[in-house]
């Protein structure tokens, strides 16, 4: 596949500029049996995040605060490249991408999480469920994870069991709003949302975190080849300016 | 106290449905690009899809089939898609088990000769659940066979008739599985739509062989209805394909 | 007598019946269960007198002799090639069968196809275990360099070559690219960038609209292309189309 020849036209196989996003489309809060849930797709990708909450014992270091968990799924229904079996190192980062995008950005309050210091606390878990890949899974992910967030409601609670089918009217107020765009380098070209065959000939990518502020809070460089600071510095301004249009595009429809 | 004859009499479904009374339905086919066959299938608040794979290389070599092409089914719900705490994911007791009803509700109907050695992969995702999941799975899985090109002399469809009493009462709600007032039987059941040939009969309860022989009769008549629905979303997908 | 309840061209799902009557008969895609000739896949109604068939609608390849097919290397061996169909089963190219010159034992097979290249050729054995065997020795059959790779599912495949050619023939006219069309849904297109994706954007819409008659005039009104050519070469596989004409089944 001679992509370079594409990318010198200023193209891709698929017609899109280099620093063109497929379409993406959010169905927020229709999954009835979670606490908060969304729909995402970018082109053909679909991606599905349900948030569940529970009340657990917070960790002991953290009496004060709640916990929150990422886990992702690749179903093997998503493509033929999928295994049915326990999680492998493609979904294991995918998971820990979007946590750290969440955690380290404090997006959710996990002090407001808190029922009886050094007892009980509320857990927020996200699982990221791959159900159509077409490329540009974890930039997906992110998006789903975030307009989760956004929708969910806590359960009612009566001090001692969890009652899923009242919802309480307490909704979960995020503090931040990370988004994960991935930048990946094929030669000298940058490229954002990248299909199954742009993943498998990237040299490198960079997947960046930001919030609205435009603060970075969190990166991921992946792929075999090194990356120069020059390069680095234009991926990380790339991914900043795509989020800001992402965000802008979206926003009322669960950003 | 009221005899038992009495409350049966009295019992009227807890959401206002006759005993026929199917939940409202929704199915669509092609709803995986990636997969070589798809398809989605709503009834109530369960949500169902199913993905197909093949024929293709199977793996490991000791479960190749010279004779005959294989089909292997996985269930799964995803982990948000109970009624209440997280599943999680991962393969559990119950989902291998219903894995394993799934493949022989749907094996019956399917003729694998042309590709020995290799295999037909069913993945069935429930991202929500409300009664009725294995059901909901093999319909989905039945269309979902049918728009891969599989080879299959019929189409299977699927449903759970709860025996309550005296009577039969079709597609059994979450809420009257949990009947404390009432003894409930819980039947799924699938039949091959032209011959009834029943490919999946389970069942949770007390019930006497006249009420499970009336609960087949009934469930036979819903999945007729059913098979309408899968019919109908088979065509729609390649109606854009004739003209 | 006998009665046909599903018209040509109409969709059948499996068990469907399509006609009811003792004087038809079942073919391709089809049974008999009693008086009623049913559907034994999902497929569209093709009636030839009392001769009842499915033509398939989906399906993934399985690989069937003298298919001229678009295969990619997988592994280099001793004494030949694997080769992957976009199927179930993947395929040997034998040393002896690799090109039309001798291969000395011993030689660097690298030399002549290397791993992931793309090969134009042709099926010359299926065994009933579907081991199968391809042979690049024959007019139009060569390794398929450049260019890119396009799949498609193998029931549209006599949609995108067309009558005698005329389809892909009026595409690669259109388009100034060379095409090849594998009977296994892999197709090939070498072109400029841009006129590749015409081809690639042309090819999505035959099979999104492959049974809609008069698809060819609507394809030329998108292409903006001249009248349509069918070229005299069918049997071969160069860049040129390389079919007799509609397949269905």
């Amino acid at each position: 596949m001679h992509l370079l020849d594409y990318f010198k036209e200023g193209f891709r196989p698929d017609g899109r500029k280099l620093d063109e996003f497929r379409p993406i489309t959010i169905e927020a809060g229709t999954i009835k049996t979670a606490e908060g849930s969304a729909i995402v797709t970018i082109g053909g990708t679909r991606v599905i995040v349900g948030v569940k909450m529970q009340v657990e014992k917070p960790y002991s270091d953290r009496p004060n605060e709640g916990t929150m968990m990422v886990g992702a799924e690749l179903y093997p229904m998503a493509s033929p490249k999928f295994e049915s079996g326990p999680p492998n190192a493609q979904s294991i980062e995918i998971a820990r991408v979007i946590d750290r995008g969440l955690r380290e950005s404090k997006a959710i309050d996990t002090k407001g999480l808190c029922l009886i210091p050094g007892e009980k606390c509320w857990s927020v878990i996200m699982d990221v469920c791959a159900m159509n890949e077409e490329g540009n899974l974890l930039d997906a992910g992110s998006i789903a994870a975030l307009a989760a967030l956004n929708t969910t409601i806590f359960p009612g609670f009566d001090g001692t069991i969890v009652d899923y089918k009242h919802p309480s009217d307490r909704k979960l107020e995020l503090k931040k709003q990370p988004i994960a765009i991935t930048v990946v380098k094929i030669a000298n070209y940058l490229l954002v949302d990248p299909t199954n065959e742009e993943e498998q000939a990237m040299d490198a990518r960079l997947t960046v975190t930001t919030t609205a502020e435009g603060t970075i809070c969190s990166l991921q460089k992946g792929g075999e080849a090194s990356l120069l600071p020059e390069e680095i510095q234009a991926m990380l301004e790339l991914a900043k300016t795509k989020a800001k249009e992402i965000r802008g595009s979206l926003s009322g429809k669960g950003l | 106290m009221k005899t038992q004859v009495n409350i049966m009499s009295k019992y009227q479904r807890t959401d206002g449905r006759d005993a026929d009374g199917i939940r409202p339905m929704e199915a669509k086919v092609g709803v995986i690009p990636q997969a070589d066959g798809s398809a989605m299938f709503k009834i109530g608040n369960t949500i169902a899809y199913a993905a197909v794979y093949g024929p293709r290389e199977l793996y490991p070599r000791f479960l190749q089939n010279p004779e005959t092409g294989i089909l292997r089914c996985n269930y799964n719900m995803m982990p948000f898609s109970g009624a209440g705490d997280r599943v999680r994911p991962g393969a559990n007791r119950r989902s291998k088990e219903i894995s394993m009803v799934t493949e022989n509700a749907l094996r019956p109907v399917i003729d694998l000769h042309d590709c020995p050695n290799a295999v037909v992969d069913v993945f069935i995702e429930l991202p929500q659940t409300d009664a009725g999941s294995r059901c909901a799975g093999i319909t989905a899985a039945a269309m979902a066979l049918a728009d891969a090109g599989i080879a299959m002399r019929d189409m299977v469809s699927a449903i759970a008739v709860g025996r309550i009493g005296d009577g039969s009462y079709v597609d059994l709600s979450y809420e009257e599985e949990a009947l404390e007032d009432y003894p409930v039987a819980d039947i799924p059941m699938a039949f091959v739509n032209r011959t009834g040939e029943v490919t999946l009969l389970q069942m949770d309860g007390e019930v006497q062989t006249e009420g499970i022989m009336d609960a087949l009769a009934k469930g036979r008549e819903a999945c007729k209805r059913i098979h309408a629905l899968q019919t109908q979303a088979l065509k729609n997908k390649f109606q854009g394909d004739t003209q | 007598m006998g009665e046909q309840l599903l018209a040509n061209k109409a969709i059948a799902v499996p068990g469907e019946e399509i006609a009811r009557g003792m004087d038809f008969v079942p073919a391709a895609g089809t049974y008999r269960d009693k008086e009623s000739i049913l559907a034994a896949r999902l497929g569209l109604v093709s009636t030839d007198n009392r001769l009842i068939k499915l033509i398939p609608l989906s399906g993934r390849y399985l690989p069937k002799r003298g298919d001229m097919i678009i295969g990619q290397v997988i592994d280099v061996q001793l004494s030949g090639w694997r080769i992957e169909l976009n199927s179930a089963y993947t395929a040997l190219l034998s040393m002896k069968e690799g090109t039309s010159e001798y291969i000395e034992k011993g030689a660097d097979l690298r030399k002549y196809f290397d791993l992931g290249d793309w090969i134009g050729t042709k099926i010359i054995n299926v065994t009933t275990q579907r081991l199968v065997d391809v042979s690049m020795r024959g007019p139009g059959l060569h390794k398929l360099s450049g260019g890119r790779i396009i799949k498609v599912n193998p029931s549209k495949v006599p949609r995108i070559i067309g009558k005698q050619g005329s389809m892909i023939g009026m595409i690669k006219n259109a388009t100034n690219t060379k095409v090849v069309v594998g009977q296994n849904g892999v197709i090939w297109v070498s072109g400029k960038p841009g006129d590749e994706i015409r081809v690639l954007d042309v090819i999505r819409k035959i099979e999104r609209e492959s049974h809609k008659s008069g698809l060819t005039d609507v394809i030329k009104t998108y292409l903006g292309a001249p009248d349509a050519v069918g070229d005299g070469n069918y049997e071969q596989m160069d860049d040129q189309n390389e079919d007799t004409g509609e397949h269905h089944e």
